[in-house]
């Protein structure tokens, strides 16, 4: 009686929600998009490796929650939430047989549900092999959740890195192609995707390095915090140095669309690293920062373009201008928002940039924006005859802006104004009886921020060569407040890998593009939900949210 | 023994200064705009009255998404961003049920069953995402620092808009004309005021009074509003918090389904994102009249209606501006970051002004 009780709780409850969920999936047209890239060539397909991880995933969590944890009953639950899941996804496609989906659900399409989903059986038997593949996923999962522990994260691992790789095939493959003899680009990687021998030693190593790092890793940070101060700084220098290098030949050495995305990316960091001032550091959260962006970028086309104005000056005499009047526009939005905390603080700075988007779309301010068209031929940054013109040398560029920006927001992080901006974060009253004047320090940091905007503004404007209001819409604000956040909030480390995961990684794959909103929406929740102190968190803020649990824990 | 100016005196800052300033400016450009277009004499009495008309029609839409926003804020003290999300899912999904009634002429030949069930269909999909949206995203966020819930619930946004996206698609789906509604009535000297709006102006009041009275006089409603008087309080009473909030979405996820078929009988058109800019504004809305306050919420949303409707002929116009209703949505922002600044409590005042963090 007992052990059923478990497996309704445990086993088919998981298994309902795993079968919505896994039906949403197929709905939304995921797994037939992602089929289209194949992992291991001719063996694997993304769509099918999503598929069968989902189903891992939700057996395994059937499996995890099982209390008492005896052997038979995780097995049995597992089992149960497999067969669960794909009962739910036989009813769909029974449904599919007698009703036409696609009057409703576009992506409901008859390979879909006849096809992909029966792993290319077709008829009854597809239905049958949906139910045994089911049961099977989840015994081998309850098998799985048995083994001991370590065995299982050195697995887990090694699965998700071949994954990766072969997910991330077009960014390997010209890094092999350009830096590595053919042997292994050949050992590794066929015309669509990984070789199965590529696949497997992919696994294996991966499985050697975390079973040699769970052995000799603790040794090494014993032996790094042995090391005395000095030592460990030189060797700090040396990692930055080889680290720098890196980053200076990457674009020759990986290709135009890697520097592409890089560039993108890099554009990203240093619009995160600004508003990092403002939300990370000061605590005000802003959803209008694309407004400062925008500034930037129309200051500079106003100035370099030979369509509204007329000046043709150069790219470089537009930078402070543009600088001056993001800091400005930022000052200037930041008074009258200067009373008002969390969520309206939000809420109007996202209005104000609203605004300002509108104002420059409207036909009213036509003749002095460009309205919708927008200004094109903005001019190219120009070195002695040397002009910046595609993404290879663009990045130089944003390399040389991100290291100023961080440099900047590094020495900001512990000066006096940067504590003072924590204090505020902290308690805008205690800070205020403490004698910070909260007026000029939130206004110096809206500046900051803005300011670094502009400077994104002036490069993103003269990388793309014509701007329009349409580039400026929230989207971009609440794409930066998200990169924030999940790389950790305040962190500068942070910012730059919110900024390759979130903005990056979309790039990368282009099948991801469609459901990149939603991926990053499911991101969001999910970290707030279990990691909300984010990927690379700064310390502090990372202490304190602990602390706010283990409070909560024992009060 | 300083005097009562000196007091002021040395109580004034120069942030203050500016605030009025600006306050100032917008006055005066507001009233020459209005004398400008009055004078210019552009518009007839009839155009005027149609201005009010569209403008209580939509402002009625915005009050009853307004609701939802007011009752959510209320009790859990944060913004529901993915309440425009709410607002788009029921009218979505409604879309087919509509579409299939009218491919099947029973549109024509039932249009008063058809429209209830629609009306039926998209309030119980609302009612079931808002239900959802709580237990899977806030609820276990309670007690989590508030910029955290604010995140989250822009996930969630995301998450919905980008989920109907991918089960429905991108593109725009007209709504099937309901015949009843369309054309006009005639009343007296030449004015002429449409069906639809009638429809959605009553409908919506109905729906608004009848949510005011649920909340007012029933035992659930009465636990609603001394959940958002003070949960801890609430809670010692005998009030079970997790169904009351839970309740609280239920109610506000029904006004939003309704509000958004309403929206669709207006508009003719649904799609994925049409949510966002309703929601902003039915925020705006809530704002305006003071948020935690139910009847606020209504005259805020009407208030909007009218400001939008009226608001771009009535200011702009004057100045000669070319196409002056691209900025519709512009006045909607300025009204709203203008009550923050200068009136963040609202026009009725905010129930819950004191446990403001």
């Amino acid at each position: 009686m007992e052990q059923i009780r478990a497996i309704w709780r445990y086993g088919i409850k998981v298994g309902i929600i795993g079968g919505i969920v896994l039906i949403l999936t197929a709905l939304i047209g995921m797994i037939e998009v992602f089929t289209q890239r194949q992992i291991i060539a001719d063996v694997v397909s993304m769509g099918h490796a999503l598929y069968l991880a989902a189903g891992l995933f939700i057996c395994y969590l059937a499996a995890e929650r099982t209390t008492p944890a005896k052997p038979l009953w995780i097995i049995s639950n597992s089992m149960f939430a497999g067969l669960t899941t794909a009962f739910f996804l036989v009813l769909l496609i029974i449904l599919g047989r007698h009703v036409n989906l696609r009057l409703m659900f576009i992506n409901a399409s008859d390979l879909l549900l006849n096809n992909l989903l029966t792993f290319g059986v077709q008829g009854n038997d597809g239905l049958r092999l949906l139910l045994i593949a089911g049961m099977g996923v989840g015994l081998f999962t309850g098998l799985f959740y048995l083994l001991p522990k370590f065995l299982r994260t050195v697995i887990l691992w090694s699965l998700a890195g071949s994954a990766f790789a072969g997910v991330l095939q077009e960014l390997i493959r010209p890094i092999l192609a350009n830096n590595f003899p053919d042997v292994i680009s050949e050992w590794l990687l066929t015309s669509d995707g990984l070789t199965l021998k590529g696949a497997l030693s992919i696994f294996i190593f991966i499985a050697l390095i975390v079973i040699s790092w769970s052995i000799k890793g603790g040794g090494i940070r014993q032996g790094w915090q042995g090391l005395p101060k000095k030592q460990q700084s030189t060797w700090r220098t040396i990692g930055t140095i080889i680290l720098l290098a890196v980053i200076l030949i990457a674009p020759w050495r990986l290709g135009l669309f890697m520097s592409e995305v890089m560039t993108i990316v890099g554009l990203y960091v240093l619009l995160g690293l600004g508003l990092n001032i403002v939300v990370g550091y000061a605590g005000l959260l802003d959803l209008g920062y694309v407004a400062f962006f925008a500034i930037g970028a129309y200051v500079t086309a106003l100035i370099t373009s030979p369509e509204i104005m007329n000046l043709n000056w150069s790219f470089w005499s537009a930078i402070p201008f543009a600088i001056f009047f993001g800091i400005l526009a930022g000052v200037l939005l930041g008074v009258p928002v200067l009373k008002m905390r969390g969520d309206y603080l939000a809420i109007a700075t996202m209005g104000f940039g609203e605004i300002i988007r509108l104002l420059v779309l409207s036909d009213a301010l036509r003749p002095f924006l460009g309205g919708s068209q927008g200004i094109g031929q903005i001019a190219k940054p120009q070195v002695l005859g040397f002009v910046f013109k595609g993404p290879q040398e663009i990045y130089y560029l944003i390399v040389a802006g991100c290291m100023l920006v961080i440099f900047v927001s590094w020495r900001l992080k512990d000066s006096r104004i940067g504590r003072a901006w924590k204090a505020m974060r902290e308690d805008e009253d205690v800070a205020q009886a403490m004698g910070i004047n909260l007026v000029s320090n939130k206004l110096l940091a809206f500046g900051t921020g803005a300011g670094f905007a502009a400077l994104s503004g002036v490069i993103f404007g003269s990388k793309i060569g014509s701007i329009y209001p349409h580039s400026f819409n929230i989207m971009v604000s609440i794409n930066i407040v998200c990169l924030i956040i999940f790389g950790g909030i305040g962190s500068i480390p942070g910012v730059i890998v919110g900024a390759a995961a979130l903005i990056g990684l979309p790039e990368l794959l282009r099948e991801f593009a469609e459901y990149r909103f939603l991926v990053y929406g499911i991101a969001l929740v999910v970290m707030m939900l279990i990691r909300p102190e984010g990927l690379w968190p700064e310390e502090a803020h990372k202490r304190e949210l602990h602390e706010d649990k283990t409070n909560e824990a024992t009060g | 023994m300083p005097t009562k100016f000196q007091r002021w005196k040395e109580r004034i800052t120069a942030t203050d200064i500016v605030m009025w300033f600006i306050g100032f400016a917008l006055l005066v450009f507001i009233i020459l705009g209005s004398i400008l277009t009055l004078r210019a004499g552009r518009y007839t009495p009839v155009q005027w009255f149609d201005f009010v008309i569209y403008g209580l029609a939509q402002g009625s839409i915005y009050a009853l998404v307004a609701m939802g926003y007011t009752l959510v804020y209320g009790v859990l003290r944060m913004i529901n961003f993915a309440h425009s999300e709410v607002f788009m899912s029921g009218p979505f999904t409604a879309y087919y049920v509509a579409a299939y009634f009218y491919r099947s002429s029973l549109l024509e030949s039932h249009p008063v069953i058809c429209l209830i069930i629609v009306f039926i269909v998209s309030m119980t999909i609302s009612t079931l995402i808002a239900f959802l949206l709580e237990r899977i995203a806030y609820r276990p966020l309670r007690n989590a620092p508030r910029l955290i819930p604010l995140i989250t619930a822009i996930g969630a946004s995301f998450t919905l808009m980008y989920l109907f996206r991918g089960l429905y698609g991108t593109g725009f789906q007209a709504y099937p004309v309901w015949e009843i509604f369309s054309g006009k009535w005639a009343l007296f000297k030449g004015l002429e005021i449409g069906k639809i709006q009638v429809f959605v102006i009553f409908a919506a009041a109905l729906v608004m009074v009848a949510l005011y009275l649920f909340i007012q006089r029933t035992r659930i409603g009465k636990a609603v509003r001394s959940v958002s008087e003070d949960k801890e309080a609430a809670s010692l009473m005998g009030v079970d918090i997790d169904k009351t909030i839970s309740v609280t979405f239920i109610i506000g996820g029904a006004a939003a389904g309704a509000a958004g078929v309403l929206y669709a009988l207006v508009f003719k058109q649904v799609f994925f994102m049409m949510g966002f800019i309703p929601g902003i504004k039915a925020f705006t809305a809530a704002v305006l009249g003071g948020i935690g306050n139910i009847p606020g919420a209504m005259l805020g949303g009407l208030l909007l209606g009218l400001l939008e409707s009226i608001g771009p002929a009535l200011f702009l116009d004057g100045f000669n501006i070319a196409a002056p209703y691209q900025l519709k949505d512009a006045i909607a922002f300025l009204v709203l970051v203008l009550v923050l600044i200068f009136r963040p409590t609202g026009l009725l005042g905010e129930r819950l002004a004191v446990k403001k963090a």
